[in-house]
């Protein structure tokens, strides 16, 4: 089915997008926000530019963005698929807790915020670009990969990375230099048993935004992890 | 050894005429602190770990025992009392936040007790509700604000998502994890039987308690745990937590060792990682933000829920209850400074936010005011202690009213204010299964029916005195109400006459 959102509102076009089925084309989309809000086995292609909260609780659907998203991509996102063909806003993946998030572009500040996992529920955000301050802050689990591809010149993350960190895994490729990362963390060379871990996410990325695999896998890859999942233990007394 | 400074707060008295020897009380204190002395062949007590639960003074077989206050004392200091010179001990010795649990203890005014409620007298004769019928059934969520008709002339009845509950009272929002599986059992099962509604706190649903879905209110926090589609379709309404009266402006913070098995499981966080809770929600930072999280969970489960948004009572309570009456938001629940916590810092709990009556009674008024009060429904809590707290809270302006401390209390809970410990005796605010095991959710329930149910007779009591026959005819009548003991500022703001006026 295909869905002209040109003037729609959110509600109505949520409305139809429930009833589509399994397969839907949004043309014209034009910043409607809560699209596929906890949509489950759907797959949704959305050409224009989405608003805020893509996504959010998704429980399996597939959706795929032919432009930019806005903020609150895959907001506590459960499971399921989104890449976007474009940039995407502030705080992507918050409190994700499943699924994938394939952003070919930049990613705007606070992504991966208190991601989290859960035995086979591992979250996985890809930003093929660079990303804005406060990368995966308050991160608890899953991983959050940056490829600083086509950074110009720039830093490949913003400022206080990993703040809170208790808990994941963040991986940067190509120099990490003059990135201050928090005390609580550690950040070393990629193992090649994290290269094999990355590889099928790379994979995906590469085929959904045909990049060459081999080039990105011939890099350096920094990992960064937290030394603590307790990070505040000690500091209170019962009174 | 480091000297302790530490005196203890409490005293064992054993009447040895009495005890037996039959342990009894050893086996029931987690804390530790009665033991068996072989030697002298009698039970001793180190008062240093006794924390006043009463356990064991009420399970001793011969009431051989009591707890009491501690008289050894500092040389008495106006300004610097006992609790300040301990805490300077305890900060000393250890580098710490203080950390505590219940509600604010200090001796801050408590409003409900300055106010008094009418009575019908000769011209206005007051109802029996034994002999006359009484309504206490509340609806929470928007209100129309006039008649609508449809295009054939027939009346429009359609209404947004609304809570249907028998009496003004729901228990408020304590997570598993923060409270047992037993004690979670209990409070379900009696809101089904009383018709009212639960409040998972921040910690997911168990899954054994979907069952329960339509006396369920879930909610959903900074932290996001345990949120999912499913989880916020289980339940007949979703509260978003912005703050709670305890601890206004902070998170909150479930340590490691307390995310284990079913907890775990729930929160869907790894066994022994910290649950942490921000202070903000980290995609509101406004009034149009809460209003994207707000459309977000009616999108997610179809506009078939009411959305509660729940924030601390602080200074600008009523601007900021007028914003969240505009955000989309069905109900406002308000909590007040002396709401209770499973652990929150001693200074932010005996410090931060204002009380609960006068939270409420401006904010009812900001509503009023700007013609907004019928987009939502108040609910307010924070040391709702009685059914007449809840009739005065009504007649302020509120709804509904949520209840915690005085839930727990009807469970078993003695107030001893060591919850953050996880050793809770009486088997409420702790997930060790031996401890647990001792909350008999049967009885659990039944204990809470009761309370509630006797609150009922008592609301009709008051209101049948009053010569209101239904709960929706008093709500926000402060003509009812009358204040003793208070300032022109105070009755001002509560929109209440002096007694005798």
């Amino acid at each position: 089915m295909v869905i002209d959102a040109k003037d729609m509102s959110f509600t109505t076009l949520n409305e139809q997008l429930r009833s589509a089925g399994e397969e839907c084309e949004i043309n014209g989309c034009i910043g409607q926000r809560f699209i596929a809000a906890g949509n489950g086995t759907q797959t949704i292609t959305i050409n224009g530019v989405p608003g805020n909260a893509l996504g959010a609780y998704l429980t399996g659907a597939k959706i795929i963005v032919n432009g930019n998203a806005q903020d609150a991509v895959g907001d506590t996102m459960n499971s399921g698929t989104i890449t976007i063909h474009g940039n995407i806003g502030d705080a992507a993946g918050y409190a994700m807790r499943g699924g994938q998030i394939y952003i070919k572009g930049n990613a705007g500040y606070r992504a991966g915020i208190h991601m989290k996992a859960y035995k086979e529920k591992y979250p996985v955000i890809v930003i093929g670009g660079r990303a804005g301050n406060f990368l995966g802050e308050y991160q608890a689990g899953g991983l959050i990969v940056v490829l600083g591809l086509n950074t110009d010149g720039k830093p490949i993350v913003g400022g206080f990375p990993c703040t809170g960190m208790h808990g994941g895994k963040m991986v940067l490729r190509g120099s990490v230099e003059g990135i201050h990362f928090p005390h609580q963390t550690n950040a070393r060379k990629a193992t090649p048993e994290d290269l094999a871990e990355l590889r099928p996410y790379l994979q995906t990325y590469c085929s959904s935004f045909d990049y060459p695999l081999e080039e990105l896998l011939n890099s350096e890859f920094t990992v960064i992890t937290p030394n603590s999942k307790n990070p505040y233990k000690q500091m209170y007394v019962a009174n | 050894m480091a000297i302790n400074y530490i005196l203890p707060d409490f005293e064992v008295i054993r009447d040895y005429n009495r005890c037996i020897n039959c342990h009894v009380c050893e086996r029931q204190c987690s804390n530790e602190v009665h033991s068996f002395d072989e030697k002298g062949n009698l039970m001793i007590s180190d008062e240093s770990k006794c924390v006043n639960c009463s356990r064991c003074v009420s399970l001793c077989p011969t009431h051989a025992l009591k707890i009491v206050k501690n008289e050894a004392c500092f040389r008495e200091n106006a300004n610097w009392q006992r609790d300040t010179i301990l805490e300077i001990y305890k900060q000393a010795g250890s580098g710490g936040v203080l950390l505590s649990s219940m509600g604010n203890p200090k001796p801050l005014p408590v409003y409900w007790d300055k106010i008094l409620i009418n009575a019908s007298q000769v011209t206005n004769p007051p109802i029996d509700p034994l002999r006359e019928p009484m309504e206490t059934k509340v609806f929470l969520g928007q209100k129309p604000n006039m008649v609508t008709r449809r295009e054939d002339g027939s009346l429009n009845t359609s209404l947004t998502p609304q809570l249907e509950l028998s009496m003004p009272v729901l228990f408020s929002a304590m997570s598993y994890g923060s409270i047992s599986y037993n004690a979670h059992e209990s409070l379900a099962r009696a809101a089904q039987e009383l018709g009212i509604y639960y409040n998972t706190g921040e910690g997911g649903l168990h899954e054994d308690f979907y069952c329960y879905g339509k006396n369920t209110i879930v909610q959903v926090a900074s932290g996001r745990f345990g949120v999912h589609e499913e989880f916020l379709n289980a339940g007949a309404a979703i509260e978003i937590k912005m703050g709670q009266g305890a601890k206004p402006g902070i998170g909150g913070h479930l340590p490691g060792t307390k995310i284990v098995g079913d907890v775990s499981k729930t929160r869907m966080i790894p066994e022994g990682s910290d649950a942490i809770s921000p202070a903000p929600h980290h995609d509101i930072y406004s009034i149009e933000d809460l209003r994207q999280l707000v459309y977000s969970l009616k999108e997610a489960t179809q506009y078939k829920k009411p959305i509660i948004v729940k924030v601390a009572a602080v200074h600008n309570i009523a601007a900021i209850a007028s914003g969240i009456a505009r955000s989309g938001a069905d109900i406002i629940a308000i909590d007040g400074f002396r709401g209770g916590t499973g652990a929150a810092p001693t200074r932010i709990r005996d410090n931060v936010g204002i009380p609960i009556e006068l939270a409420l009674a401006s904010v009812d008024q900001r509503l009023r005011d700007e013609g907004i009060r019928n987009n939502v429904s108040l609910i307010v809590g924070g040391s709702i202690r009685s059914a007449a707290d809840v009739v005065k809270a009504i007649a302020l302006g509120a709804d509904a009213c949520f209840i915690a401390t005085s839930a727990l209390l009807a469970l078993g809970c003695h107030l001893c204010r060591s919850c953050q410990s996880g050793k809770c005796n009486w088997g409420i605010a702790t997930q060790r299964p031996e401890l647990v095991k001792r909350l008999n959710p049967d009885i659990g329930k039944e204990r809470l029916v009761n309370l509630l149910t006797a609150w009922r007779h008592e609301i009709k009591e008051l209101m049948g005195g009053m010569g209101v026959n239904s709960i929706e005819a008093l709500r926000g009548n402060r003509l009812m109400l009358r204040g003793v003991n208070m300032t022109e500022k105070e009755l001002e703001i509560l929109g209440i006459s002096h007694a005798g006026e």
